[in-house]
């Protein structure tokens, strides 16, 4: 019997071979994996123990870390609720974080290099280990206008510090209370959770892109002006009527409205009342390469980018044929932005051409609130001469000023205030739309407005917000 | 006249095979003293401080060994010295790794705190016990060949006593094992194993030479008689009817593969094992197709992330607390095992992955393996064939459930509801254990006994050319 034992004995050490090897597997090559899974809340268990950083408004702690009795030691709040959800996202015992929560969660939980040598004399003064503080660019005041003037409805409000490209503001809605998904109560997070509609975990700024209708024709107009062949007084056809290139589609003007009784008219004339016809033939005898490339100078380049949220990219899509090229002049075909993209082009007309990288954290502090690090404004490009950007300025300055503006809604009382209108049309009710920035003459904002399905112009409901929201920030400069 | 000696063929063959009884009082310190090291490491982390009840415990746990090394001194001289010492560590990490998931509960502040490692001891303590009374009532492992029918009836009887019992009694999250009576639950298969592999291989040194007999070569192995197909055809409709009348799909493959495996080392035929793999085929297909918890239990070991916050969640979690351990493992104390539902239990192994990282969990292995191969080595050295085969059964009972556990936990096999011998939290699993290794001490110190005058009558001739050989 003794040589099948041995055999026996064989597999035996096979199978516990087997085991070894598994294990191996598990613990070695999946490790990392496991480990970060987002189910798996044993590294999220182990970050609540240390005392997690605050997220910084304006002096105000939006997001901050509260001792409690229960097991995960720390309990995140946020005192203003819904106001802030959309940047500082949530933090999760079930279901991760999300927004600056989830960007900026090395350096909250302290677990960020430039936390080191705080960490090691840690360990030699015996205080307990504690996360940096982020302090945000929002503007409370700009914070608070966007979203009261999104109550209702879907929809996102984005404005920039045009010189340097911070981000005074950043609101999409519905929004929800971050509070609810950060308790230490499983159950009670689930069922909030599962509540919540897809609307309301989507950043509407930066996470989902639209047609952006008439807004696209700031870039068209860009696009002309740069080509040196025109300038703001050049008569453009206006036809009330556009027949296609190639095709027996005709476009017709927002209503079916004429422009100038189907007769030639300035360059800016068409932008104030926002002539389809006459931007859908402009964008034809520019050409596709010259509208691309503006596009892409200002950042509609397919790409995205990061500050420190992700940004979804922003498109222009594929242009097969002329006819392609004049729906896409007006911004719609397979033309694609992103709210945080149409403040950008705002911002960069507003900052004589030139485009300054949004960013939303100033600076990040360690515990103890001494600076670690600073953002510097980066220029991300020049999509237009400072010459350029004054015609654009004065052109989208008529847009609201002027008494057939689409953008009337808009003015303030003693402020000048340059815009451009959109109303997208989509599958269903059309979006609305509204980029513009003030004073006029000296930029101090930026913003763009989206109202999701608004149903009517860019110009009723989505200039109002925006108004209110410049208006927030003007008087809370002074000025 | 000189001073009357004792037999002096005694004297001298003491000297020729060591008892090895120093080297079994070493080892087993060691485990004393890390069990009671890692229990001290387990207090500090979680509470910071030393429990009072530790002084109580180190004590009580050293009593037990001492008091099972004195047994074996006096009546198992020359067993293996690495059996019960593996059995020791394996236990002490056991009762850490069950304090710490004590301590993990009423960290959570759970309103049913409840304290399973003293009562572990108390089943340690037992099982002890139970080690020490088969050591003293079973002088001679052959004895028990007399009550081979006896033991498979009782084996049996315990094995279908919990398919009888109404499921209020019996059953325990699906599965119908369980006999739970005035706060106390045991499952009687983690007894009808022992007691059925004694009969085995009372049966199989009966019939070896029948079984063996073949009828006809097919691709160079030789098949037995269709006629001789009877006993393992029972063994594999015993096997299905545990998992249809109990749904313990655990012990339904333990009974088998232990059976096959015997069989086998009894009739030195493979086709044994064919014949074997064959049936288990075919029962693992109907089994698949008409029981809806055998297809859950093999849906989730194909893909447990599918099913993460259903049946999977369990493995998944298992999965995570494996894989957050790493190499090193957070430390005792220092990782989240409670994570993992029915940790204490089914799940110890993936807490010890968790807290004491690759290393711990490869460790905890290899012990298991040692225990094993010392079983088997027994086995291969004893000179009777019962000894031998029981020897081999239940040291291949042993590797068998290890294997069967362990990979289910991580996610290697299906997950089927056995215990990890001698680590995991159960009475009955632990107290069984202990009968278990009670019974391979006793033929262990049979097998390495120096022949004396007195000896019983020698081994079949059949084995003892293999022994002249294997010295």
């Amino acid at each position: 019997m003794n040589a099948p034992l041995r055999r026996v004995a064989i597999s035996v050490l096979v199978l516990f071979t087997l085991l070894i090897i598994n294990v191996n597997y598990i613990q070695v090559v999946r490790s990392d994996e496991l480990r970060k899974d987002p189910g798996n809340t044993r590294v999220l268990a182990e970050e609540y123990d240390r005392e997690r950083g605050s997220i910084v408004v304006a002096g105000n702690e939006v997001a901050l870390s509260t001792a409690t009795k229960d097991r995960l030691t720390y309990l995140r709040q946020y005192p203003a609720g819904e106001l802030y959800a959309p940047v500082t996202g949530y933090y999760s015992v079930i279901y991760n974080s999300s927004g600056i929560e989830r960007a900026e969660n090395e350096l909250l939980a302290g677990s960020d290099p430039r936390l080191v040598f705080r960490r090691i004399a840690d360990l030699f003064t015996g205080r307990d280990p504690a996360g940096g503080n982020v302090e945000l660019t929002l503007d409370p005041a700009v914070q608070q206008a966007a979203m009261t003037g999104l109550e209702g409805v879907t929809g996102a409000v984005v404005a920039l510090d045009p010189s340097t490209g911070a981000i005074l503001g950043l609101a999409s809605t519905p929004t929800y209370d971050p509070n609810q998904l950060s308790s230490h109560d499983p159950a009670a997070i689930r069922a909030y959770r599962e509540q919540l509609t897809d609307d309301q975990l989507t950043n509407q700024a930066i996470s989902q892109r639209y047609s952006p209708g008439s807004i696209f024709k700031v870039i068209v107009s860009a696009a002309a002006l740069a080509s040196g062949k025109y300038t703001p007084e050049t008569p453009v056809p206006a036809p009330d009527l556009l027949t296609l290139p190639g095709t027996s589609t005709t476009m017709e003007n927002f209503d079916g409205e004429s422009c100038n009784g189907g007769a030639d008219q300035p360059l800016i004339d068409a932008l104030t009342i926002s002539c389809n016809t006459a931007f859908a033939q402009l964008g034809i005898d520019l050409g596709e390469d010259r509208i691309r490339s503006m596009s892409e100078a200002f950042g509609i380049d397919d790409t995205g980018f990061e500050m420190p949220l992700r940004v979804a990219p922003s498109k222009l899509g594929d242009i097969e044929n002329d006819a392609q090229l004049g729906i896409s002049s007006i911004g719609q075909q397979d033309v694609q932005l992103t709210p945080m993209q149409a403040a950008m082009i705002a911002a960069a007309v507003a900052n004589d051409g030139t485009l300054m990288k949004p960013y939303l954290v100033s600076q990040v502090q360690a515990p103890d609130l001494t600076v670690i690090d600073k953002t510097d404004p980066e220029k991300m490009g020049q999509p237009v001469t400072p010459e350029v950007a004054g015609q654009l300025t004065k052109m989208m300055t008529s847009v609201v000023e002027s008494p057939n503006g689409t953008g009337r809604r808009a003015r303030i009382d003693g402020v000048q205030v340059a815009g451009k209108t959109g109303t997208a049309e989509n599958s269903a009710d059309d979006h609305s739309w509204f980029i513009g920035f003030a004073p006029a003459d000296n930029p101090k904002i930026a913003v763009a407005v989206f109202v999701k399905n608004g149903g009517r112009t860019g110009g009723d409901v989505s200039a109002p917000i925006a108004r209110s929201v410049i208006q927030a920030y003007l008087d809370g400069q002074g000025g | 006249m000189s001073a009357p000696t004792t037999d002096p063929r005694g004297s001298v063959a003491a000297t020729a095979v060591p008892t090895r009884r120093g080297t079994e009082a070493l080892l087993l310190g060691f485990a004393v003293l890390i069990t009671v090291v890692a229990q001290s490491i387990v207090d500090l982390t979680v509470t910071g401080s030393l429990r009072p009840e530790m002084a109580g415990f180190s004590a009580w746990i050293t009593a037990l060994w001492v008091v099972a090394h004195l047994v074996v001194r006096k009546w198992a001289p020359y067993a293996d010295p690495l059996l019960l010492p593996a059995v020791a560590l394996l236990v002490g990490l056991g009762l850490t790794v069950i304090h710490r998931l004590d301590l993990a509960t009423e960290q959570v502040g759970s309103s049913v705190t409840r304290e399973d490692a003293p009562v572990q001891l108390v089943w340690a303590t037992l099982g002890v016990a139970l080690f020490v009374a088969v050591l003293v009532l079973v002088r001679d492992h052959r004895s028990l060949s007399r009550y081979a029918y006896t033991l498979a009836l009782v084996g049996m009887a315990l094995l279908a006593l919990p398919a009888l019992l109404p499921s209020a009694i019996s059953e325990v999250n699906g599965a119908k094992i369980w006999i739970r009576l005035a706060g106390f639950s045991i499952q009687p298969g983690e007894f009808a194993k022992i007691c059925l592999v004694v009969f085995f291989a009372a049966y199989l040194v009966d019939k070896r030479d029948v079984l063996a007999l073949a009828s006809r070569k097919v691709a160079g192995l030789e098949f037995p008689r269709g006629r001789d197909l009877g006993p393992v055809l029972l063994a594999w409709v015993l096997s299905i009817l545990v998992l249809v009348f109990e749904r313990d799909l655990g012990s339904s493959l333990l009974l088998f593969g232990i059976f096959v495996v015997m069989l086998y080392v009894a009739t030195e035929r493979s086709s044994w094992l064919l014949i074997g793999v064959g049936l288990f085929a075919v029962g693992a297909f109907l089994a698949y197709q008409v029981f809806g918890h055998v297809r859950a239990r093999v849906d989730v070991w194909l893909d447990p992330f599918a099913y993460r916050d259903g049946a999977g969640y369990q493995l998944v979690q298992s999965l995570f607390g494996l894989g957050t351990g790493g190499l090193f493992g957070a430390g005792l104390g220092g990782g989240r095992p409670d994570q993992v539902p029915v940790a204490k239990s089914d799940f110890i192994a993936s807490a010890v992955g968790e807290e004491l990282g690759l290393f711990g969990l490869v460790a905890v292995i290899v012990v298991y393996l040692i225990l094993v191969e010392r079983g088997l080595r027994t086995s291969l050295i004893v000179r009777d064939a019962f000894g031998k085969l029981l020897a081999a059964g239940l040291a291949f009972a042993v590797a068998w459930q290890v294997f069967v556990v362990l990979g289910g936990v991580t996610g290697l096999l299906p997950l089927t509801g056995l215990t990890t011998p001698f680590l995991a939290y159960g009475g009955s699993s632990l107290v069984a254990n202990f009968v278990l290794v009670a019974l391979l001490v006793r033929i262990s110190d049979a097998a390495r006994r120096p022949a004396t005058p007195h000896a019983p009558p020698p081994p079949r001739l059949g084995d003892a050319p293999t022994e002249v050989v294997q010295r």
